[in-house]
């Protein structure tokens, strides 16, 4: 564990073998399924458990510390741009749902491609200015701080 | 092996690492950049990976001048005080005035971030820190860099930094290889921002066996950053200064909502408020400076981190713990109890997963807070990383050579954890260090400052050799024995970590020893770390996976060793909570108020300390 497969749901797709930033979600070469190689370097992320479409991955607790028979459940639907998480504790008193949202735009609509910006002024080279500044700083007019602008002086503190 | 070399060349820039910082980067290089070629290598998937992975549930570092909250200059207050005056205010001052133009954008792209329904602005948590949805936070930045960069290499494994061999000190991009394919990969690059994370796993954690893996940053954080940038000689900044951090026990769970938004506080076994009990004896060892409550509290000066651990940390030793999180009260409101747990689903699922296997419920149970094992990085509350160039408006010629956020080598650039002396930046911060770096390096191609480059055909033989030997070792040795991992010829990666960590553990401060050390514990652990990189020269990786282990273990000993030299050089305690030299406990504001900068000789592994001026723009 912590994560672990039900073979009889994986189908060997292969999205969480590319998603799991541990590289430690593999595919068996014998069962065509996936499985954790080593625990020991997983973060209970549930990178894979959110991109598994079959809801094939589940985590049980670090063994070291986490008793059995508990669960923490997630769908993540980008679609709908919301996640939903179940918990249910280990005495089975507790059983919660929440909900909530991962984003409020279309995924790939919102962000500029930036190829297709004019090309930055000379100006705007030599200054201190990152893209969409200063407007998107204060989304006024208000310019960039500097220290002269907010009335600050090098002060040396030098003490060898 | 009939592993293939993928050359990729005639790149601008490369981007080394694509978590927050690397894709900052990778964006902005677009807008200055339009006629470049920008190539990112990232060691796991780009839509998750690095420390935001999971997600996170707050944006720690935004001003809000529009909403007339902070202005930079008081950020750099908060960060020079937290780290007891040790940072780099121009690094500091310069990213807290671009970094809500970042937020901005993040908001625009989609990340759901709260606001206050009576005043409209952000929801803060803290005074820093404002509250979002952070679950596809990562995947959500993934796209800009995406959108921006001319290819992304998924499951590269860079090792090495490429250098020209037209200029001495000049890079020129940066060789590692796919850990899917096994194939090698060579970026010709002229410009390379490293942006590879900081360092978890190398001080040994808390949790053992299978939960190994639960540590507080991800242990996919194997300080390549540090690694990459210490072995092409860049200096280093600051690395004494690892972060121990005050988290719930075993889920290590952040505290930061807790305290700041649900008003949650701690008592001791005894159900009594503790920490101030620690004040005056802390004090004589730190200076008012400080450590001064009366002003703190009439001020809202923090009490700067290390020290509130100072006293969870002697409040335990003193036989009073454990320290509980008294969550009962908070959580008998509906609406906090729902954001205390949202908190952790957002960002450290492990916790939720913790609460419900052992049956604690915080509304009816106040949990256990405890220690971490330090941990070194440069973005979080604390300012490890490389000795880089500040902005030119703003830096004085101490802190300054030309090119935003330029480490001392030609042409290479650090952001997010990479950066030295910039702590408080996190996930924001990051970003915005990325887009300034990037900024920077398009300036210096302009320049014509990377003309010229040479790179020669043995320089990418021998790091291919150099790369593979972990196999190749393997692969001549493993036959001299019946089976199993027990070998008079190599160990295997796992083994070199756990040595690592234990070293790492008992010599330099680590949790077992109560984060303490002296000269002669330094000493020691500095030879016995010399024998491990011998020992890391036979190490044996039985396939890629291992060799992608034996890359972070070779990445988290440079940046051990760099701790452990940065810790001997400084005579004092400077951060007590943080570490302790045993043999000078206390603070020497006379003779050491002053930056800690370090260079590793890439030929000899030598080291070289020096001193540098602490500079403060600001007033008090
Ligand atoms: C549990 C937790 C909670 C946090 N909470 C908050 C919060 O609430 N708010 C906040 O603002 N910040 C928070 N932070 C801090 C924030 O996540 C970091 O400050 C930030 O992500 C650092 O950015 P970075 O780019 O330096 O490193 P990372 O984002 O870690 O990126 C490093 C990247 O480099 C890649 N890489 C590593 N080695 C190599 C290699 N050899 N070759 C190629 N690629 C490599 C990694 O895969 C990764 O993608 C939190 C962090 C953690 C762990
Ligand atoms: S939980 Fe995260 S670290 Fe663990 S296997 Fe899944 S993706 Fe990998
Ligand atoms: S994502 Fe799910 S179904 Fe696909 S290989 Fe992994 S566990 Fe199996």
């Amino acid at each position: 564990m912590p994560t672990f497969v039900y073979m009889t749901r994986c189908d060997g797709c292969g999205q969480c073998v590319d998603i799991c930033p541990s590289d430690i979600m593999h595919m068996d070469s014998v069962v065509r399924r996936a499985y954790n190689i080593e625990p020991n370097m997983c973060w209970e992320c549930y990178s894979c458990v959110k991109a598994c479409p079959h809801n094939a991955i589940d985590v049980r607790g670090y063994a070291d510390f986490a008793p059995l028979g508990h669960s923490v459940r997630v769908q993540r639907d980008e679609e709908k741009g919301v996640i939903a998480w179940r918990i249910i504790f280990r005495n089975g008193e507790k059983d919660m749902t929440l909900l909530a949202p991962i984003t409020t735009k279309p995924w790939g609509q919102a962000i500029p491609q930036l190829a297709d910006e004019s090309e930055p002024s000379q100006e705007m080279r030599d200054s201190q200015h990152l893209f969409n500044e200063p407007k998107y700083i204060r989304l006024d007019d208000g310019g960039l701080h500097t220290l002269e602008s907010n009335g600050l002086k090098l002060k040396a503190g030098v003490y060898y | 092996m009939a592993y293939k070399t993928i050359i990729e060349d005639g790149i601008d820039i490369l981007v080394a690492g694509a978590g927050l910082g690397g894709t900052g980067a990778a964006f902005e290089s677009r807008y200055w950049g339009k006629d470049k070629k920008i190539v990112v290598a990232e060691k796991a998937n780009i839509d998750r990976s690095g420390a935001v992975a999971q997600g996170l549930y707050a944006i720690n570092c935004y001003m809000g001048t529009r909403f007339g909250e902070n202005n930079p200059e008081d950020h750099v207050r908060y960060a020079r005080i937290d780290l007891m005056g040790m940072v780099r205010e121009d690094l500091l001052f310069d990213m807290a005035r671009h970094v809500d133009s970042t937020v901005h954008q993040f908001e625009e792209w989609g990340l759901p971030l709260m606001r206050n329904p009576k005043t409209g602005a952000y929801q803060r948590e803290g005074r820093w820190q404002i509250m979002i949805h952070g679950e596809s936070y990562k995947p959500i930045v993934a796209e800009a860099a995406k959108k921006s960069a001319d290819k992304v290499f998924n499951r590269v494994c860079l090792t090495h930094l490429l250098m020209d061999e037209s200029k001495p000190n000049r890079v020129a991009g940066a060789v590692g290889f796919n850990v899917r394919t096994g194939n090698y990969h060579v970026f010709k690059s002229k410009a390379v921002i490293v942006a590879a994370g900081g360092a978890s796993n190398i001080y040994k954690p808390r949790s053992v066996g299978e939960g190994a893996g639960r540590v507080w940053y991800a242990p996919w954080s194997s300080g390549s950053a540090y690694g990459l940038l210490i072995g092409a000689g860049a200096k280093m900044t600051q690395m004494e200064n690892r972060i121990v951090l005050a988290r719930f026990k075993d889920g290590y769970g952040p505290v930061g909502a807790y305290f700041l938004h649900l008003k949650t506080y701690t008592q001791n076994c005894n159900g009594e408020e503790y920490e101030s009990n620690w004040w005056p004896q802390l004090q004589e060892m730190v200076g008012k400076e400080y450590l001064d409550p009366e002003a703190s509290s009439l001020t809202h000066r923090p009490i700067p981190t290390c020290l509130r651990n100072h006293a969870l940390i002697n409040e335990v030793n003193a036989g009073r713990g454990p320290i509980h999180m008294i969550t009962m009260e908070a959580f008998q409101d509906p609406h906090l109890e729902e954001i205390g747990w949202h908190n952790f689903l957002g960002m450290t699922v492990g916790q939720a997963v913790l609460w419900a296997a052992t049956d604690v419920d915080p509304k009816n149970e106040n949990p256990e807070l405890t220690t971490s094992e330090p941990y070194v990085m440069g973005s979080h509350a604390t300012g490890c990383g490389a000795w880089c160039s500040g902005p030119e408006d703003i830096s004085p010629p101490e802190y300054f050579w030309g090119y935003n956020r330029m480490t001392t080598v030609e042409g290479l650039f650090g952001a997010g954890d990479a950066a030295g002396g910039t702590p408080h930046a996190f996930s924001s911060g990051s970003f915005t260090e990325g887009r300034l770096a990037a900024k920077a390096a398009c300036k210096y191609i302009d320049d014509g400052k990377a003309e010229g480059i040479r790179i020669s055909d043995e320089q990418i033989e021998q790091r291919r050799a150099e790369i593979y030997k972990p196999m190749e070792h393997y692969r001549v040795y493993r036959n001299e024995i019946t089976a199993g991992s027990v070998n008079p010829n190599y160990i295997n990666p796992r083994q070199g970590l756990d040595r690592l960590q234990k070293l790492m553990d008992e010599y330099c401060g680590g949790v077992t020893v109560s984060y303490m050390t002296n000269d002669k514990l330094l000493h020691i652990g500095l030879k016995k770390m010399k024998v491990l990189e011998e020992d890391l020269e036979k190490i044996a990786a039985e396939n890629i996976h291992e060799l992608l282990r034996a890359w972070e273990l070779k990445h988290r000993h440079l940046t051990s060793e760099a701790v452990m030299q940065h810790t001997l050089f400084r005579k004092e305690t400077r951060w007590p909570g943080y570490y302790y030299r045993g043999d000078a406990m206390k603070v020497d504001d006379q003779n050491w108020h002053v930056l800690t900068v370090s260079r590793r000789d890439p030929e000899t592994g030598e080291y070289t300390m020096e001193k540098a001026p602490c500079y403060h723009l600001v007033e008090a």
